[in-house]
């Protein structure tokens, strides 16, 4: 021991500590790893990552409900979903249908409500066509009243902010100029107005790229400015149209005409069913667990979460064959990939590298390739089935279906899949010494115990590892299933497809997809306490 | 098991000797059969996926080239891509001579190699053609992206003080246990979002972050066996961190990082469920055009595309065997 320890730290040659010289140069190791590791990572969160995290989210995302219908969503909390829902509910309904059905966000809409409830896709388009009548009766009294309510520019003056307003009216403005602000004045006395005004205005610039001042309002104006009018006081307003808008608020007592509920029961006699509501009510969170309870064959309902009518219950089922089916087909592998790793292992390692190239050269060729193969040899038509018409076997005319349902999958898989069975175990057997087989032998065990008793059990973990790996490649699986699986035959995966591809609804492939994941990370997690991802081994 | 009966084994010791060895030989002939099996029938005269009587009677005229000739059409240019081809070949082989490897058999291979790719890249069969093509155009890129992040994040694994090792191999690994289908799913969505979907750009992306795991493992098995010392003593003779990069520690792990490569290589061009969704009709490739062929009509030409992709393989996994051996020659040289 040097003096240092007695009199304080053990110094470096330089003089500093040596406790912090040595963390300091660990440091610079760590930080040196990590910048080399750096760009990968990134690579790997952006490329892959954050795709699978967006899956996750739209799983649960449902902000259609909310972005096309947000007023009405507002008025619908204070809905006690027993009845039909009030008067102003059906006008938000208006102001919100109208805008929505100009930017043709209607049917998009109406299709995702459709998962949840029948009809409503055909409700939504009908009611597209049929909504710019709503306040039509409305719009014909205020023109008779005074021909000044039919001009673009009355409107404009009355709604738009005075800069605003002035900029837009010049004769150079070309498409749809400024974007349109509100009149501060208007807002406080003709609130629904000024709000069905402004989607006006802004929905005609941005989808039609016209100049507001140029075009006259809608007819949901009309009859949101007589239920402002019929409502509210307007003799405190001074800005510009005072006296055409204290004309107007005079004559409304005698309007006459359909409320915005007649209006829309008049289109569809659903608007009255409080199912379509509950179901609009239902799904106006901007999160859902819907997709979730669809993918486990729930639905929510008015009443709560309760089981899908028995046709549409397709989901279970769906599971638990892809597991039943991944089960089989890795039975099926550890049955026929046992004694190959057994042979191999115990081979001189010359020939058992001559044997390895058997295994490995499935491995290696193309999924599609096999896959075609099995799809040619497995057909009525096929290899297979001549053989055994020419054996004798099978009859002409009673050729065996050996493709398109469920045998035909886990045929071709426990073909496809074998490889990984083989390679995991062989490297757990390459291990075992003989000896001990020897010397259970020598102690006068049969070969039946010896096996029994002390290979097998030094094997488990081979075929653990074996298992493990089987399992999740097949529970993913998607190209075969899909091309030898028929209808029967077809896997989770090839669902996730068909609402990806088909049906378009990505939420419900997402919460499939979602699941599916989860399933496979518990295993890959098990994999990894077991066996160890850093001991995969390839070839 | 004993390799040889033993001469006083009994009858049940040598039924079970040989039955074992023909239960094997079946399970064997199920491995390979189906691979086998498509050859010959892609030589069939007819539109049959069966052997005519012609063909079992070995007649010559019951086998033909045509189902060949429709993968690869007849009018072509091949002249230009044979000089590509040659190019492409002479730089892999100048690379590999840099590199250090003093013997000409890589040269030879690659420079056939080139030739072949460079013959069909002139051809003009418009059905399966351009899906080849759009392989051969994809899968090398995919590659080169995957391995040249994945060997520098390989070293860097390697080193022997790592934060959070678990965490990141387990991220870096994932692309190859998430099952296909959900990665496609996730890619779809997201790449639709950043304007990635249906260009080269959003397929290769996809396709190198699927190739990363392989040149991960591939590349950390072989650093597992790097004796420090040598980089030690590189530096102590006075190399900087690059020479000693270049000159020491890559020839050594060059086999890995090759056959790493390799099978990102061979993860892109098979791959189709990631390309189906990420892929727009301008990059459809031969495994995607195969998927269609299949599910829709299926026709003979399929399996004349089948032999080739069969013939691919075994030519990267003669490589890659290769390469295997050379890798435990040159650790065996160093001391460990």
């Amino acid at each position: 021991m040097s003096d240092a320890t007695q009199d304080g730290p053990v110094l470096a040659a330089d003089g500093t500590p040596l406790k912090r010289s040595l963390s300091r140069a660990l440091r610079a190791q760590k930080l040196r790893a990590l910048m080399l590791i750096a760009p990968l990572l990134l690579f790997i969160l952006i490329t892959f990552i954050a795709p699978i995290v967006d899956m996750l989210f739209r799983s649960v995302e449902n902000q259609i409900v909310s972005e096309t219908l947000p007023r009405t969503v507002v008025e619908l909390e204070g809905w006690d979903a027993e009845g039909v829902p009030s008067e102003d509910v059906y006008a938000a309904l208006a102001y919100d249908f109208m805008e929505a059905a100009e930017r043709r966000n209607h049917t998009r809409l109406g299709s995702r409500l459709n998962y949840e409830t029948t009809g409503i896709s055909s409700l939504f388009r009908q009611s597209g066509r049929g909504v710019d009548d709503i306040g039509e009766d409305y719009a014909d009294q205020f023109h008779d009243l005074n021909p000044a309510w039919e001009e673009s520019e009355t409107w404009a003056a009355l709604m738009g902010a005075p800069d605003w307003v002035e900029a837009q009216s010049a004769d150079d403005v070309e498409g749809a100029g400024l974007l349109f602000r509100l009149s501060v004045a208007i807002q406080d006395v003709l609130p629904e107005t000024s709000d069905a005004y402004r989607s006006f205005a802004r929905t005609v610039q941005s989808e039609d790229n016209d100049n507001p001042v140029a075009e006259e309002p809608w007819n949901t104006v009309y009859l949101a400015l007589y239920r402002d009018l019929s409502t509210g006081e307007v003799s405190g307003y001074d800005g510009p149209m005072a006296d055409l808008l204290a004309e107007a608020a005079a004559a409304v007592p005698d309007f006459e005409g359909m409320t915005p509920r007649e209006a829309f029961a008049d289109i569809n006699d659903d608007w009255l069913d409080t199912e379509v509501w509950a179901t609009i009510e239902a799904f106006s969170d901007p999160y859902t667990a819907g997709y979730f309870l669809s993918a486990i064959d729930l639905q929510l309902t008015p009443d709560g979460v309760e089981r899908q009518p028995p046709e549409q219950r397709v989901y279970l089922l769906l599971f638990n064959r892809t597991i039943f089916m991944s089960m089989a087909i890795t039975l099926m592998c550890v049955l026929l990939g046992y004694p190959i790793a057994y042979l191999l292992s115990n081979l001189p390692a010359r020939t058992s590298n001559l044997l390895l190239i058997l295994v490995l050269l499935p491995f290696w060729t193309s999924l599609l390739v096999r896959t075609s193969a099995w799809k040619v040899l497995l057909q009525q038509q096929g290899v297979i089935n001549d053989l055994l018409v020419w054996i004798g076997l099978v009859a002409d005319d009673a050729r065996l279906a050996l493709i398109n349902n469920q045998l035909g999958t886990i045929i071709a898989m426990t073909h496809i899949l074998l490889p990984f069975m083989i390679l995991p175990l062989f490297s757990v057997m390459k291990t075992i010494p003989p000896s001990y087989v020897r010397a259970a032998k020598s102690l006068g065990a049969t070969n039946f115990t010896a096996f029994r008793r002390v290979y097998f059990p030094q094997s488990i973990p081979g075929i653990g590892a074996g298992c493990i790996l089987v399992f999740i490649l097949a529970i993913g699986y998607y190209i075969t299933p899909e091309l030898v699986g028929g209808r029967t035959g077809t896997f989770i995966s090839n669902r996730i497809a068909y609402h990806i591809s088909s049906s378009l609804n990505w939420g419900l492939a997402a919460a499939l997809g979602t699941i599916l994941l989860a399933l496979v990370l518990v295993l890959y997690w098990v994999y990894d306490r077991i066996v160890g991802i850093d001991n995969v081994k390839l070839g | 098991m004993d390799t040889k009966l033993p001469p006083y084994a009994t009858f049940g010791q040598r039924a079970w000797f040989y039955g074992f060895r023909v239960i094997c030989g079946l399970i064997f002939f199920f491995l390979i059969a189906p691979i086998i099996i498509i050859i010959p029938l892609s030589f069939n005269a007819e539109d049959f996926f069966t052997f005519t009587p012609g063909m079992l009677a070995l007649d010559p005229d019951a086998y033909s080239l045509r189902h060949y000739t429709a993968f690869f059409g007849e009018d072509g240019y091949p002249w230009t891509g044979l000089l590509v081809g040659l190019g492409f070949g002479a730089a892999v082989s100048a690379l590999f001579y840099v590199l250090g490897s003093k013997n000409l058999f890589p040269i030879l291979i690659f420079g056939i190699l080139g030739l072949i790719v460079g013959k069909l890249w002139g051809l003009e069969g418009e059905e399966w053609m351009t899906p080849l093509r759009n392989s051969l155009r994809i899968a090398p890129v995919a590659t080169l992206l995957s391995v040249s992040f994945g060997t520098l994040a390989a070293i860097g694994l390697s080193q022997s003080h790592v934060p959070f090792k678990g965490a990141i191999m387990a991220i870096l690994i994932s692309p190859m246990i998430v099952p296909l289908i959900i990665s496609a799913a996730g890619m779809y969505f997201f790449y639709s979002r950043i304007g990635l979907q249906g260009t080269f750009m959003g397929v290769v992306l996809a396709h190198a972050a699927l190739g990363i795991p392989f040149v991960i493992i591939t590349v950390t098995a072989t650093l597992v066996g790097f004796d420090r010392s040598l980089t030690r003593a590189a530096a102590n003779l006075g190399a900087n961190p690059v020479t000693t990069f270049f000159r020491i520690q890559m020839p050594l792990i060059l086999p890995g990082v090759i056959s790493g490569g390799l099978f990102a290589f061979i993860t892109s061009f098979d791959e189709v469920v990631v390309v189906i969704f990420v892929g727009s009709a301008g990059q459809q490739t031969l495994p995607w055009q195969m998927f269609t062929g299949l599910r829709e009509q299926i026709s003979p030409v399929i399996l004349a595309a089948a032999t080739i992709l069969v013939a691919i393989s075994i030519v990267l996994l003669t490589v890659v065997e290769l390469l295997r051996r050379r890798s435990e020659r040159l650790r065996g040289m160093s001391p460990s």
